[in-house]
């Protein structure tokens, strides 16, 4: 057996999430919903705050670890870990870290987290202010070109012109989305339907996106509780066991001003095979996926680099009908993801793959086994993970 | 001097404090296209670097390359997020690659009518776009379609 593997080594035993809102309408302040998460989640697993030994975040969280542990009194701190870079990159790559802490030892009940309330902290969709820039972003911001929207547009025009995709398959995406946030009370989006007419009108946000391409900005916590796999049999939740989680980028993902060579990329190329090894599974094994919408132009480059359709067949794959829980061929961002539940830097769709696993999802694929995750397409760096239920060890 | 492509009152760039890009900028101001080459390599590299990443020598130079190229991609910006450009209506941004700079890119707005087509493949040229006004002024180098 290899012992360099997570397989099967840690296992999720609670989820939480505060109420999500919108962006600037939590009534509490950031530090606090990261509180009420992670106690959630906790309560959820049934165990004590206190019980809590280590803390994993990502995207330069800012509620700290040891203001964390020190307010819920916990007993004994051994591991707090941030994975390097913005947006949802790290998702995936802070239950990575988490979960290696746990499977080496080094602690025995991580909490992996995210916490945003952009009207105490600002937006991110906004460009930068002032009268001068220099460093990197004096090579763009000059030119109009500074909200994530555009600067990942530029990616995903890229990509549909070489492979000529429709923009009907960035609607299929997003409209996949909003029909599965129908079913979720959580959702920020519930009761807001979607369909082609109203996606079609909808303003352009920056060529290829429409409005709705976007993700929403929002205001919430969300927070989830790793142990060896040797004590999952000891919680009430059915055993949820991480099979793979990698993190990383291709060659010079992150050369600056547009210059890496592999371009138009979700980033995923050399992560994937990674991915699928360590979980010992392939493409058709995955029973659901939540992939990051930033854009859903990110979630269209990243399920073809994960091997799940070819890229000149995506105009075929990307409809609405084979992404609909429960019976499509990929199910997909099955609790409304990013554009319709809540843009909690997608920490929410690793709870929500967790509870595929567990039979809880609002839009249940029946019998989900294998539950994969893909976080923060075309930043840098990107990770993935992948879930396993009993049957898959 | 024609008007420049964007509505004023997005920053200006000024070269980074530690001096990296600061003969890019300066270039700029003379219309010359100065961009870093590998003095042991001879391979052009962009964005500003302290290192070649090829043979990671640090003797990286600014040299001189003709300011044409090709789309390499666009986009056509509808939803300004800055106030300065709330009633600019669509414009477009370029990533032009440069074929004679070992296929170098950067960022620009191609001039022209923001609502034509601005295919991936067009063949542009460089315009120096100069801010005298600013304080402290700056160039810009935009693009146009080459005929």
């Amino acid at each position: 057996m290899n012992d360099r593997t997570l397989r099967g080594r840690v296992a999720v035993v609670g989820v939480g999430e505060t109420p999500y809102y919108k962006r600037g309408q939590s009534p509490d302040a950031e530090f606090k919903l990261a509180l009420q998460a992670i106690v959630t989640a906790c309560a959820n697993a049934g165990i004590s705050p206190k019980d809590v030994d280590g803390f994993a975040s990502f995207s330069n969280d800012r509620s700290d670890a040891s203001r964390l542990a020190a307010a819920l009194g916990i007993k004994d701190l051994r591991h707090a870990s941030m994975q390097w870079g913005g947006g949802g990159g790290g998702g995936s790559g802070a239950i990575a870290n988490g979960a290696a802490a746990v499977a080496t030892g080094q602690a025995e009940c991580v909490v992996v987290f995210r916490a945003l309330a952009q009207g105490q902290f600002g937006r991110f969709g906004q460009g930068m202010r002032g009268q001068r820039i220099s460093g990197e972003f004096a090579h763009t911001i000059p030119y109009g070109l500074m909200s994530p929207a555009q600067m990942f547009a530029m990616k995903v025009q890229r990509f549909m012109h070489d492979h000529g995709v429709d923009q009907s398959a960035l609607r299929a995406i997003s409209l996949a989305s909003y029909a599965h946030a129908q079913a979720n009370p959580r959702a920020v989006m519930y009761g807001q339907p979607l369909d082609e007419a109203k996606y079609d009108a909808s303003r352009w946000i920056v060529e290829p996106f429409h409005l709705y391409d976007c993700c929403q900005e929002n205001d919430g916590a969300a927070a989830m509780v790793l142990v060896s796999a040797e004590r999952a049999a000891d919680f009430d939740h059915p055993p949820c066991y991480v099979l793979s989680a990698v993190a990383g980028s291709h060659y010079r993902a992150g050369a600056p001003v547009h210059n890496t060579p592999d371009y138009a990329t979700s980033t995923f190329k050399t992560l994937a095979p990674r991915l699928f090894d360590m979980a010992q599974v392939t493409p058709t094994d995955v029973d659901v996926l939540q992939s990051y919408e930033n854009f859903t132009g990110g979630v269209l480059m990243s399920i073809v680099e994960h091997g799940f359709c070819e890229p000149d067949e995506a105009n075929e794959f990307f409809q609405v009908k084979n992404l609909l829980a429960p019976n499509g061929t990929l199910p997909l961002n099955t609790s409304g993801g990013n554009l319709a539940e809540c843009y909690m830097h997608g920490l929410g769709l690793n709870i929500e793959a967790v509870r595929q696993i567990w039979g809880q999802s609002t839009s249940q694929v029946k019998g989900a086994e294998v539950s994969m995750v893909i976080s923060g397409p075309m930043v840098t760096p990107v990770s993935a993970c992948i879930f396993g239920a009993e049957a898959t060890l | 001097m024609n008007a420049p492509y964007l509505k004023p009152g997005l920053a200006g760039p000024v070269a980074s404090p530690d001096g990296l890009d600061a003969p890019f900028w300066q270039g700029a101001r003379e219309e010359r296209l100065l961009l870093q080459r590998c003095g042991s390599c001879k391979r052009w590299q962009w964005g500003p670097e302290w290192i070649c990443h090829r043979c990671l020598s640090f003797d990286l130079r600014y040299e001189e390359t003709a300011p044409r190229g090709v789309i390499y991609s666009y986009e056509r910006v509808w939803h300004a997020v800055h106030p300065a450009l709330k009633d600019q209506g669509p414009y477009l941004i370029v990533l032009v690659e440069l074929p004679d700079a070992d296929g170098v890119r950067l960022v620009g707005n191609l001039l022209g009518d923001p609502r034509a087509s601005a295919d991936i493949g067009t063949r542009v040229n460089g315009v120096f776009e100069h801010h005298n006004d600013a304080e402290p002024p700056f160039t810009l180098l935009q693009w146009t379609r080459a005929t």
